[in-house]
């Protein structure tokens, strides 16, 4: 029962702090630059008035265009429930594991390109086919990343995962350094960030994201907006939970362990929230033709990550 | 008595589409008749799969008169009866309304009931000899359907391409039965299975098997042939060549690795694994390049047969360590890929029937906006293409699910070599399943979505009645296949069971909605659950994005970022959405250059921009071998003018060498 509970808590917890994580890290990069930056709870005024204003749609457009950002939100939504945030004592937790996780992010990476290219403009074309060669590098990094941790603990389930690490069975490996890092590497690849794609840009050349929704407006705007914040937390989330799961409530946990959970899982979110932003600020947006090397150099990671475990287990 | 009866129907249907192959409904009345034979062997797949100990036998007085004929149904040939005849039930009742539209179509229609009745007949045989008449039949009458437009110059380079790796499948075959029968040649399978091949035989064995059947299915590097004579065959034969055909082939090296062989050691697991690894990343990247609609469905068979492969190479590792409860996993992951993949297969290449049924054209650049004027066949289109990606809840994520666990189980193996060949064929499946989604997405967007880039596309309509009906069905069924999961896994086990010899649940711990393979902590998946709160969760979005705000909806221009242009070219076309692709991917393995001409300033002559690439494993192998054949031919040419007498002095020195062979081998 408590499980039903918890699950349901998560699933408004994702989407209801998502837009604060966002305008948190807009607010710290406007500070580290100098300027006084629009609140941090300015998403929520963004999406509500997108919500208000008519959706225009292309004459060109197919019902593709018009259900996917419904589809992109939901999967995202859908994956974002299956990462254990404050606990793990989840009733959707052996319904999907890592690799579904890896999957439903596709579903929603799909559609979007898909959508891109359903008007017709060069814009949508560039940016679907940008993505999906970024998509075609990051995705098999984040399942070899999958592959390291479930060659440490035995299993793909990240709650399992969590109970694995708290239990005291993992010192500190060179492997999970590397799978850290691969995986922080997919994580500013998938969101969008600086340097792979700049979030706040409209320049034509360096968009990726961006050009794929230019032709939304109004609440399927907003839902496309909503998905990425939702799939910003649910990164957030999976590299605090995977690589520093202390302070999950675990399954037996009573409602204070929880409580003490949840404020972990904001502390560790707003830190990492922080370090996103000191990042950003901090480097130059890529090439688009350097992409294949900054993710060709993450899937690498991830495969070393997998065989570093046994070159230290023979050593 | 019911697949007899479909059976021997299939060649009277052959009879009478060459006799009354003038008029159009001969060609109708065939089809349908094998759509009939096709659901009625179906069915008897159907009946026999989970029969353990009743496996129909059945000897006829046919064939060699000292051996005869044998027909046996067990498990895993009733599986693939289930696969095969699925595929071709889709593809006969497709192709009633499609064949009227083909040009060549008296070329065709009666070879394809042939070709369905030797596909079955390969699953049934009991003995080698109708294994191997049956398997020759079966690349014999594809090949005639293959070459039906024989006026096209690429198709008849397909064919001659597409016989001779045939002619090499069966020269594989030929001698691997050979060993397991023995000096005594005893050629049923019963006599192979109990068989002890000795260390060089076994050795043989297998490489001839992997060789043989490993050139049917479209293993790297034997696979040159299948995009060639895939795509040229009429698309319902490509839905069933592509679809079918090479799990046939599939079925032909489980039946010898796991079967009559016995004995394999895991060196050869590890070694097929890592082909099929290799097959899959090269299957997809060929597809990923291509502009025509066929050839990249083609290349992408390459890459599921590829993921098959790394199950069954899994599969066998495992087997020949002793692990029989992870070997029966990994089997099942790779047969429940090889049943995906001839459902979407089928339905993709179907797909592509109705676009050049419609538009005339397989060519990508041509196409565009077809979503909108086909809307069956592109929401159908959709499905398929969902699924061969890999995404949830469709099919074909849960047979990648299942054996990417199946692969994060192997370095628990005491070998080194799988220690760290796992890992990397780990790899090379999870960017082939990221490079199948980013070609399909290019594929779907470029043919389906935008606007028409050419007047045929413009005109399109939708397609007859039994055409849109046989893809909505495979598309129910890609998603059926993927929401009950655990049902599909349990009829597998059926057939895994006598090949592993363990009774294997994949459900074991949790129940029925829910996968989980090893144990329930070690991961589990459950399309069931997960499309249901999936479902919850699109419709609570969509219901408070209604409430909350407006619903209003206003149709208008393309945006376009400001400049928006009425020209359908300015549009991405399928080359310049590979182009990222092919600077990332293609530099190295395919050399791909691009050279732009731009005219000096003043000067009004067209710029251009130019694309090279070389197929390594073409001009690196085939190319060289092919020189090499050449050569050899031209000088034994020579001896086909030679006198009386210098045949005679011929025969005279075989004769000697034969006799001195002999003489030596007795005083040995």
């Amino acid at each position: 029962m408590n499980a039903m509970i918890w699950q349901v808590l998560q699933i408004i917890l994702v989407v209801a702090l998502a837009p604060l994580i966002t305008g948190y890290v807009r607010w710290v990069k406007a500070r580290l630059n100098g300027r006084r930056g629009p609140s941090p709870i300015q998403p929520y005024r963004d999406l509500y008035r997108l919500l208000q204003k008519e959706a225009i749609v292309a004459h060109s457009a197919s019902w593709i265009f018009r259900a996917a950002p419904y589809v992109t939100f939901a999967s995202v939504w859908l994956a974002a429930c299956i990462v254990p945030t404050f606990t793990t004592n989840m009733v959707l937790a052996p319904a999907a594991d890592l690799i579904a996780l890896v999957a439903l992010l596709a579903v929603g990476r799909f559609w979007t390109a898909l959508a891109g290219m359903d008007v017709g403009t060069a814009f949508g074309g560039l940016g679907a086919s940008r993505e999906m060669l970024i998509a075609s590098l990051a995705e098999p990094a984040m399942l070899m990343v999958t592959f390291s941790l479930s060659l440490i603990s035995g299993t793909t389930a990240p709650g399992q995962i969590v109970a694995f690490v708290l239990a005291g069975n993992v010192g500190v490996e060179v492997s999970l350094g590397l799978a850290l890092a691969a995986l922080v590497m997919v994580a500013i690849a998938e969101n969008g960030r600086i340097p792979i794609d700049n979030p706040a840009t409209h320049l034509e050349l360096t968009m990726v994201h961006e050009a794929m929704v230019l032709e939304y407006s109004g609440r399927h705007l907003a839902m496309i907006e909503a998905a990425s914040m939702v799939r910003l937390t649910l990164f957030i989330a999976l590299i605090a939970t995977l690589f520093a799961p202390w302070g999950i409530a675990q399954p037996g946990a009573g409602p204070l362990g929880v409580l003490v959970g949840m404020g972990a899982f904001l502390a560790k979110t707003f830190l990492l929230a922080s370090a996103l932003a000191v990042f950003e600020t901090s480097i130059a947006k890529m090439r688009v033709f350097r992409y294949a090397d900054f993710l060709g150099g993450a899937l690498l990671l991830g495969l070393l990550a997998t065989i570093f475990l046994y070159v230290s287990e023979a050593v | 008595m019911l697949i007899a009866g479909a059976l021997l129907s299939l060649p009277l249907l052959a009879l009478f589409a060459v006799l009354v192959g003038r008029r159009d409904a001969a060609h109708s009345i065939t089809y349908a008749g094998c759509f009939v034979a096709s659901i009625a062997l179906l069915a008897g797949g159907l009946t026999y799969l989970g029969g353990h100990d009743a496996s129909p036998r059945l000897v006829l007085p046919l064939g060699l008169p000292w051996l005869k004929a044998h027909f046996r149904i067990d498990n895993l040939s009733a599986l693939f009866m289930l696969m095969i005849n699925l595929g071709a039930a889709a593809a006969s009742a497709f192709a009633v309304g499609y064949s009227q539209h083909l040009p060549q179509r008296r070329r065709v229609t009666p070879f394809f009931p042939l070709f369905l009745l030797a596909m079955n007949l390969v699953l049934m045989a009991d003995d080698a000899f109708i294994f191997l008449v049956s398997w020759e039949f079966m690349s014999l009458a594809s090949w005639l359907m293959v070459v039906s437009d024989h006026t096209e110059e690429e198709n008849r380079k397909a064919g001659n391409v597409y016989l001779i790796m045939a002619a090499f499948g069966t020269f594989c075959l030929l001698p691997a039965f050979g060993l397991m029968a023995g000096p005594g040649g005893d050629f049923t399978f019963d006599a192979m299975r109990i068989k002890d091949l000795g260390l060089m035989g076994g050795f043989l064995v297998a490489l001839l098997a992997i060789m043989g059947a490993g050139s049917k299915a479209g293993l790297v590097p034997l696979h040159a042939w299948l995009p060639l004579a895939h795509p040229a065959a009429p698309s319902h034969v490509s839905a069933l060549m592509s679809g079918v055909m090479t799990k046939v082939a599939l079925y032909g090296m489980i039946r010898i690795l796991l079967d009559l062989h016995g004995t394999l050691s895991w060196h050869w697991g590890a070694g097929l694994m890592l082909v099929g690894g290799i097959t899959a990343v090269m299957g997809v990247l060929y597809a990923v390049l291509q502009d025509d609609l066929k050839t990249l469905l083609a290349y992408s068979t390459v890459e599921n047969i590829g993921v098959a492969v790394i199950g069954l190479g899994l599969a066998i590792a495992f087997k020949g360590d002793g692990q029989t409860e992870l070997a029966a996993l990994a089997l099942v992951a790779s047969l429940y890929h090889m049943a995906n993949h001839s459902v979407f297969k089928t339905l993709l290449f179907l797909g592509a029937g109705a676009v050049i049924s419609a538009t005339g054209h397989r060519s990508l650049t041509v196409l565009g906006g077809l979503l909108k004027r086909m809307p069956w066949t592109g929401t159908a289109f959709l499905v398929g293409a969902a699924a061969i990606s890999a995404l949830p809840p469709l099919n074909g994520f849960v047979s990648e699910w299942l054996i990417l666990q199946s692969l994060f189980k192997g370095p628990a193996m005491p070998h080194w070599a799988m220690k760290f060949g796992v890992p990397v064929v780990g790899a090379f499946l999870a960017l082939a399943a990221a490079l199948a989604a980013t070609c399909f997405v290019r594929a779907y967007g470029i043919a389906f979505l935008g606007r028409p880039r050419s007047t045929d596309a413009a005109q399109a309509t939708e397609v007859s009645f039994g055409m849109r009906w046989s893809m909505v069905v495979l598309a129910v069924l890609c998603v059926v296949l993927g929401v009950i999961p655990v049902t599909v896994t349990d009829a597998l086990s059926h057939a895994v069971q006598p090949l592993t010899g363990v009774q294997f649940a994949v459900s074991a711990d949790l129940g029925w909605p829910w996968l989980s393979p090893v144990s329930a902590t070690r991961g589990a998946y459950s399309g069931t659950i997960l499309v249901m709160f999936g479902l919850a969760l699109f419709a609570i979005a969509i219901f408070t994005v209604h409430r909350l705000g407006t619903q209003a909806i206003r149709r208008a221009d393309p945006w376009d970022c400001g400049h928006p242009e009425d020209i359908p070219q300015t549009q991405y076309t399928s080359q310049s959405f590979a182009q990222p692709l092919r600077r990332a991917f293609g530099h190295t393995i395919f050399q791909a250059r691009e050279t732009v001409v731009m005219p000096e300033p003043g000067d009004d002559a067209p710029a251009t921009h130019k694309v090279t690439m070389f197929d390594p494993i073409w001009s690196g192998l085939y190319a060289p071998l092919g020189r090499v054949i050449g050569w050899i031919a031209d000088h034994v040419n020579r001896l086909q003018y030679l006198t009386v007498r210098g045949y005679l002095l011929m025969m005279f020195l075989t004769l000697v060498f034969m006799l001195l062979v002999v003489a030596v081998r007795q005083q040995l």
